[in-house]
């Protein structure tokens, strides 16, 4: 249920932003998460809150799922002084790393090896904390990949490699550019690598249980391809036109919160639940997601815009707060 | 007090730092195996027995993941030194570097510290256009990073302790032809030790010092350049004409008033620097004082720099390409006596 509620709160969080972005209200360009819940949320639920994540261009679903507030992620995205990153990052930069979200990273596998150090300071640290890293397709093609994954498997490091795999870097189909499986390439640095359904927020989970107790145990780093698709478009504004109708319906119905709705209900009359009352506590749950985005949007708007000179604070670290 | 070298100050200052702090460690390439090169100039050598080879961190040759990894560990409250074998390298980090160091304590709206070292080796010695760069001016560009250029070993010591403790991410200069105890032809023939004192200092950044006293000229340079500026300066003494010679120490921040102070004494101001010309950071250093003492200056701002061009390799061509002391002398001279 957790799950389903960080599902549904992630899809109506983008849903609202998109209206959000039309109106004006959101500034910049957003890179939207909707279809690929699955993903983030079932990475995140298999981690403790002390254990970090590492982010993309595309991260307001790994934020919610790792525990940003509503509230901050909607101010940062209204460019209030009360934004999760004081109105310094925006959208491709999201983070709270009080909960273990470290300004997103909006370079093309730049957080592969950022996550290699945060494993290898656990390590030095003698802590049992692990790293998620989240990238996409497109990112496997990176230096940056080839040299973090390297690093993290020799020195046996405590990271989770997440490759969301919506088969698109950008408009660019996966097979114009990937010529071997993303998760066999694992072989090639001696870790393993899964290929795990990433609609399906129970098979990520299980497959990032098993990842993060390798990695807490000293086992090293896994590589855990999780293929999804992202119903939205690469960045606003973009229609898709370079994916067939027919794949993008046939995705809509593998839509993750979909499925998830329906494996709920079947395991509720299992327990002896009339479906409709499954149905109605998870109503329930979508209402009180739509308070709680209401709320965010009213806390935004409320929110006073930053100083100009604060343009000027957080350039170096003694400027940051002990 | 004893006398060491750059690389044996450098060891030492590591030494200190991973001993007080645990949080403290190594890592780049070739930095502790066994029997092994103690990094590319000798300044690791023996610090992997001494702690293990958990903090000292050899890595493959993977630029990227080398400072990659030291930006994520910095920000889970390690204090890192990395290391590139040669400053040439860094454009193969460029992104960890300038988009993933630099911006990551900004982009969170100073809720995360990246408190990490990178150590650079610079500097042409006879090995071509990739292993020969000073590109402390492309660094120097880059809000976020603070740089560093010890020209003595003194410096090196209380310079390379400053940055393992400081907030930011600090770039550490250091000039391949500097790191020995000197007394080699290539490197002028100069002491290069410098007397340590036993007890610990610190020196903190953004402070020049003055290396000679001059009323005639005022020159600034850093690193090898500043040695050689001193031999400049040695020989016009000798004609009576009297250089000022500024070694900034630190890049980022830069020590304005100690440049500014001097040029109000002399009137003139030399800059001399081994990277070339156009762009380096000697650009900078003249638009400051042209903005901030234009009223001081009794003659144009000059600047001596390697030609735009990238490092060749014989000696031959080297040497005429990067700033002699020679050519050091002769725009000096010129200068102090008004003909230019």
């Amino acid at each position: 249920m957790q799950m389903y509620r960080d599902m549904v709160r992630i899809r109506k969080f983008e849903e609202k932003v998109y209206l959000l972005f039309l109106e004006g209200k959101v500034l910049g360009t957003i890179h939207q998460y909707q279809g690929q819940e699955a993903v983030a949320v079932g990475v995140c639920s298999a981690l403790r809150r002390d254990d970090c994540i590492t982010s993309t261009h595309r991260p307001h679903g790994h934020c919610i799922a790792k525990g940003v507030s509503l509230d901050s992620m909607m101010a940062e995205l209204f460019g209030r002084a009360t934004g999760c990153c004081k109105a310094k990052g925006g959208s491709m930069h999201m983070g709270d790393a009080s909960v273990g979200a470290i300004p997103a990273i909006a370079i093309v596998a730049g957080g592969v090896t950022l996550a290699a150090g945060m494993g290898l300071a656990y390590k030095l640290q003698h802590s049992d904390r692990v790293v998620a890293c989240f990238f996409g397709d497109g990112a496997v093609n990176e230096g940056a990949f080839h040299e973090g994954v390297n690093l993290a498997a020799i020195k046996k490091l405590p990271v989770v490699f997440v490759c969301e795999n919506n088969f698109y870097a950008a408009s660019t189909p996966m097979q114009l550019t990937t010529p071997v499986g993303i998760a066999e390439r694992a072989a090639a640095y001696g870790i393993p690598g899964v290929v795990v359904d990433g609609n399906d927020v129970a098979a990520v989970y299980q497959a990032t249980v098993s990842a993060v107790a390798r990695a807490r145990s000293g086992g090293g780093p896994t590589l855990i391809e999780c293929q999804t698709y992202r119903t939205a478009g690469h960045s606003r504004g973009d229609s898709g036109a370079y994916r067939p109708k027919e794949e993008v319906e046939l995705w809509k119905q593998k839509d993750p919160i979909e499925r998830l709705k329906r494996h709920l209900i079947a395991q509720g009359v299992g327990a002896g639940l009339a479906p409709a009352q499954v149905e109605a506590d998870l109503a329930a749950i979508d209402s009180e997601v739509d308070r709680e985005i209401e709320t965010a949007v009213a806390f935004a708007e409320a929110s006073p815009p930053p100083q100009p000179e604060d343009a000027l604070l957080h350039v170096y670290g003694e400027q940051v707060a002990a | 007090m004893k006398r060491l070298s750059i690389a044996e100050a450098l060891r030492e200052a590591m030494r200190e730092e991973m001993q007080r702090d645990e949080r403290v460690f190594l890592i780049g390439e070739d930095i502790g195996i066994p029997q092994g090169f103690g990094g590319a100039f000798t300044v690791t050598l023996g610090l992997s027995d001494e702690f293990g080879h958990e903090r000292v961190v050899d890595t493959p040759i993977s630029e990227k993941a080398i400072v990659g990894a030291a930006v994520g560990a910095a920000m889970m409250g390690m204090r890192p030194i990395a290391d590139v074998q040669y400053s040439d390298f860094l454009f193969c980090a460029a992104d960890e570097i300038v988009n993933q160091a630099a911006k990551m304590t900004y982009m969170s709206g100073g809720t995360v510290k990246v408190p990490m070292v990178l150590r650079a080796p610079v500097g042409a010695t006879n090995r071509g256009a990739q292993h020969a760069q000073s590109p402390e001016g492309f660094f120097m560009h880059v809000p976020g990073w603070k740089v560093a250029v010890p020209a003595t070993a003194y410096d090196a010591k209380g310079l390379l302790k400053t940055a393992v403790r400081d907030d930011s991410p600090v770039l550490i200069f250091e000039h391949k032809r500097l790191y020995g105890k000197g007394g080699r032809k290539e490197a002028g023939g100069l002491d290069l030790t410098s007397d340590i004192p036993d007890e610990e200092y610190l020196i903190p950044f953004g402070q020049a010092v003055v290396r000679r006293e001059g009323a005639d000229l005022t020159l600034v340079a850093t690193l090898l350049m500043m040695h050689r500026s001193l031999a400049a300066a040695d020989q016009l003494a000798q004609e009576g004409i009297n250089i000022e010679v500024i070694d900034p120490r630190t890049l980022v921040p830069f020590d304005d008033d100690a440049v500014l102070t001097s040029v109000a004494k002399t009137g003139k101001l030399l800059i001399v620097e081994e990277d070339n010309l156009t762009g380096g950071w000697g650009a900078e250093v003249a638009a400051r004082v042209a903005d901030a003492g234009f009223d001081l200056l009794d003659a144009p701002i000059k600047r001596l720099a390697s030609y735009d061009v990238p490092m060749p390799f014989a000696p031959v061509l080297e040497n005429f390409v990067v700033p002699s002391v020679e050519r050091i002398v002769e725009l000096a001279r010129a200068m102090g006596r008004g003909e230019v």
